[in-house]
């Protein structure tokens, strides 16, 4: 791990913001351990971020890297792969930044099924700002914006990703470290828009708020409520019932964005035939 | 060698993108700059460029910033309610100082206003519309071949600044047609171009300026590594949060404006050698005041114009040299006043400053602008 940090971290911005027991850590390694396992080309990789916790990141990896605006990841992310899609793109958000403020980035990047790898630190909760509900809140949890309870219903991002045209959906969360790693870099290979869902723990504003113990209680947590897509395949609707599923979710072939508009160049330039 | 052709400007200020050598649009269909967006769709792809019609305002300029990180030249184009949501992003393009060109088509507001019908009533918007103390270029044409020579001007400081430059158009510029000659050939039309590092990618320091205050910048893809963020950052472009660098980056920012003023500024005086009354217009506004002007003389009243080009900054030497030089200034504008401001504060009450404000969706007329200026002229006589 000494040898990944030296090599794809900006060890000089160390330490990191993030509280004690936050995963945002270890879901960042994971992402370092997937660029490791492809062997990306270093120079050709560029990281995206929006806005909170998840988002500052992006400062702490040495590639070309962008901590962008709040919600906004997606949008310069399509900018630079459009423009050069020789560069491999990685986008890390938040829960808040990428289904609320960027909630329309999202969908829209999703059905251009242009090839992004979006990895969503879902920790429930704006960090950041100190424990506000977002989107992906579970609904009756308690948030500084919510002290009676949220009441909203919380999206499914692997199913909003998969209705808007995401082409591979995938979830792991902060405990599963190696399956992360995993659909992190089954992400990156798939042509298209991908989505991996990492699920952490943010023991500081949402572990609190909604007593949920610990750092290691809700790695526990996570441990306990989510089940592979292999294992939930043997299991009845009651045994799968409060769990989640782990692994990847969804995949299909479809035209990639970059590759049909160098279709259109070449048609635009044999004069629109 | 040259061409000549009938065009609109919208469609000439695309082309003088093109000429200047744009490789990425990103934008959001909204009228009255829509025909910017449609020439680019068609044109981009035959020159190897890329078009893409993004999902809204906000993300049409968030697509061309991150354009411009790979090196390209870039351009959005919008209108009122967009140039509302723009906002964001331009001032995230300020303090990363990302080279990209903004083309704003004037319309009537507020809100959706009215989208077909003329307006200059963005003229602040256009100067202070982003949160936070910040610099801007705005330049703004009053015809068709200037919407393509500015668009080309645009890139240049814009890629010599880093910064982001407003193209400033109204809806009557925008929309009419006017005979234009194109260069045959738009090879290094634009100078200079993006200045690129000359350090090692270990020496890189992605925001530290040269003598003139601009740093060089690395395409992404190109092995520097660095960082981008709107957090207040030092020269290492990472956040830091000391009020010595927050000040040291806001001066620096300001400086590659204010110590660059004779660069950037561009005006035109029309009649103004022995003129009594100054008329103050621009953009579509400046239309009427040729004419007006041209009549007002023929009666013999001492009248010209001092037409602003380059918007933002403002032309505050060459306004309060002009009060130096005649009895009057009347500022036309088709909003409720907005450049007037400007234009008092500099001239400090040393001589009157007038405003011929419109704001009924109609330009200005000659006939309008000629009787403000023979009303000047009763209520202020000469003096010289």
């Amino acid at each position: 791990m000494q040898k990944l940090i030296e090599k794809y971290y900006r060890s000089t911005n160390l330490p990191h913001i993030w509280c004690p027991g936050c995963g945002h850590g270890v879901v960042t390694m994971s992402i370092v351990k997937a660029i490791d396992k492809l062997q990306l080309d270093h120079d050709k990789t560029v990281i995206v971020s929006g806005i909170g916790c998840s988002s500052r990141a992006s400062g702490y990896l040495n590639f070309d890297t962008v901590h962008s605006a709040h919600g906004r990841a997606l949008p310069v992310a399509t900018g630079i792969k459009l423009s050069d899609p020789e560069l491999n793109v990685i986008v890390i958000t938040g829960d808040g930044d990428a289904t609320a403020i960027g909630g329309n980035h999202f969908i829209h990047a999703a059905r251009r099924n242009i090839n992004l790898t979006m990895i969503l630190f879902n920790n429930n909760i704006y960090g950041m700002t100190g424990g506000q509900y977002s989107p992906l809140t579970p609904v009756n949890s308690r948030a500084s914006t919510a002290p009676f309870g949220t009441m909203e219903r919380n999206f499914d991002i692997t199913e909003l990703a998969k209705g808007a045209g995401a082409t591979f959906v995938a979830r792991s969360t902060a405990f599963h470290t190696q399956l992360l790693t995993d659909v992190i870099a089954k992400g990156i290979e798939h042509k298209g828009f991908s989505l991996v869902e990492a699920i952490t723990q943010c023991p500081t504003s949402f572990g609190r708020q909604n007593k949920m113990g610990r750092a290691s209680d809700m790695l526990k947590a996570q441990r306990d409520h989510a089940v592979t897509v292999e294992a939930a395949a043997r299991l009845t609707p009651e045994q799968k019932a409060g769990k989640f599923l782990i692994g990847v979710l969804h995949q299909e072939e479809a035209p990639e964005y970059t590759e049909q508009y160098d279709a259109i160049i070449a048609k635009a330039q044999k004069g629109g035939k | 060698m040259s061409r000549v052709v009938l065009m609109q400007g919208n469609q000439a200020c695309a082309e003088g993108a093109i000429a200047a050598g744009v490789k990425f649009f990103g934008g959001y269909p909204i009228t009255p700059s829509t025909e910017i967006a449609e020439f680019m769709a068609k044109r981009l792809p035959q020159i190897g460029g890329k078009f893409i019609q993004m999902e809204d305002e906000i993300a049409g300029i968030g697509a061309i910033i991150g354009a411009s990180l790979t090196g390209k030249k870039v351009m959005t184009a919008t209108s009122g309610p967009g140039f509302s949501l723009k906002q964001e992003l331009l001032g995230y393009a300020v303090i990363t100082e990302i080279p990209l060109v903004l083309a704003t088509v004037q319309r009537v507001g507020p809100s959706t206003g009215q989208p077909t019908s003329p307006s200059q009533g963005d003229v602040m918007q256009a100067r202070w519309g982003t949160h936070g103390d910040h610099p801007i270029i705005a330049l703004t044409p009053a015809s068709v071949p200037e919407c393509f020579s500015l668009t080309i001007k645009a890139y240049e400081l814009s890629e010599k600044y880093r910064m982001p430059v407003i193209l400033l158009m109204d809806e009557i510029i925008g929309h009419m047609r006017e005979r234009i000659e194109l260069p045959d050939s738009y090879d290094e039309i634009v100078q200079p171009q993006r200045k690129l590092p000359t350090v090692s990618k270990e020496e890189y320091k992605p925001y530290r300026g040269d003598e003139d205050g601009v740093p060089p910048m690395a395409a992404f893809g190109t092995g520097y590594h660095w960082h981008v963020t709107g957090l207040v950052h030092d020269e290492t472009g990472f956040p830091n949060g000391s009020s010595n660098a927050t000040q040291t980056l806001m001066d620096r920012l300001n400086a590659k404006i204010t110590d660059h003023l004779d660069d950037i500024m561009m005006y035109e005086e029309y009649r103004l050698e022995d003129a009594d009354i100054a008329v103050i217009a621009y953009g579509g506004t400046a239309r009427t005041a040729y004419a007006a002007i041209d009549k007002a003389r023929e009666q013999g009243i001492k009248v010209g114009m001092f037409r602003p080009i380059t918007i933002w900054p403002f032309a505050d030497e060459q306004i309060a040299k002009l009060a130096t030089k005649v009895s009057t200034i009347l500022v036309a504008e088709m909003n409720c006043g907005q450049l007037v401001g400007e234009v008092k504060r500099v001239v400090e009450g040393k001589v009157p400053v007038q405003l011929l404000a419109k704001y009924n969706n109609e330009a200005i007329t000659p006939d309008e602008m000629l009787e403000a200026i023979i009303n000047v002229e009763v209520t202020e006589p000469c003096k010289n």
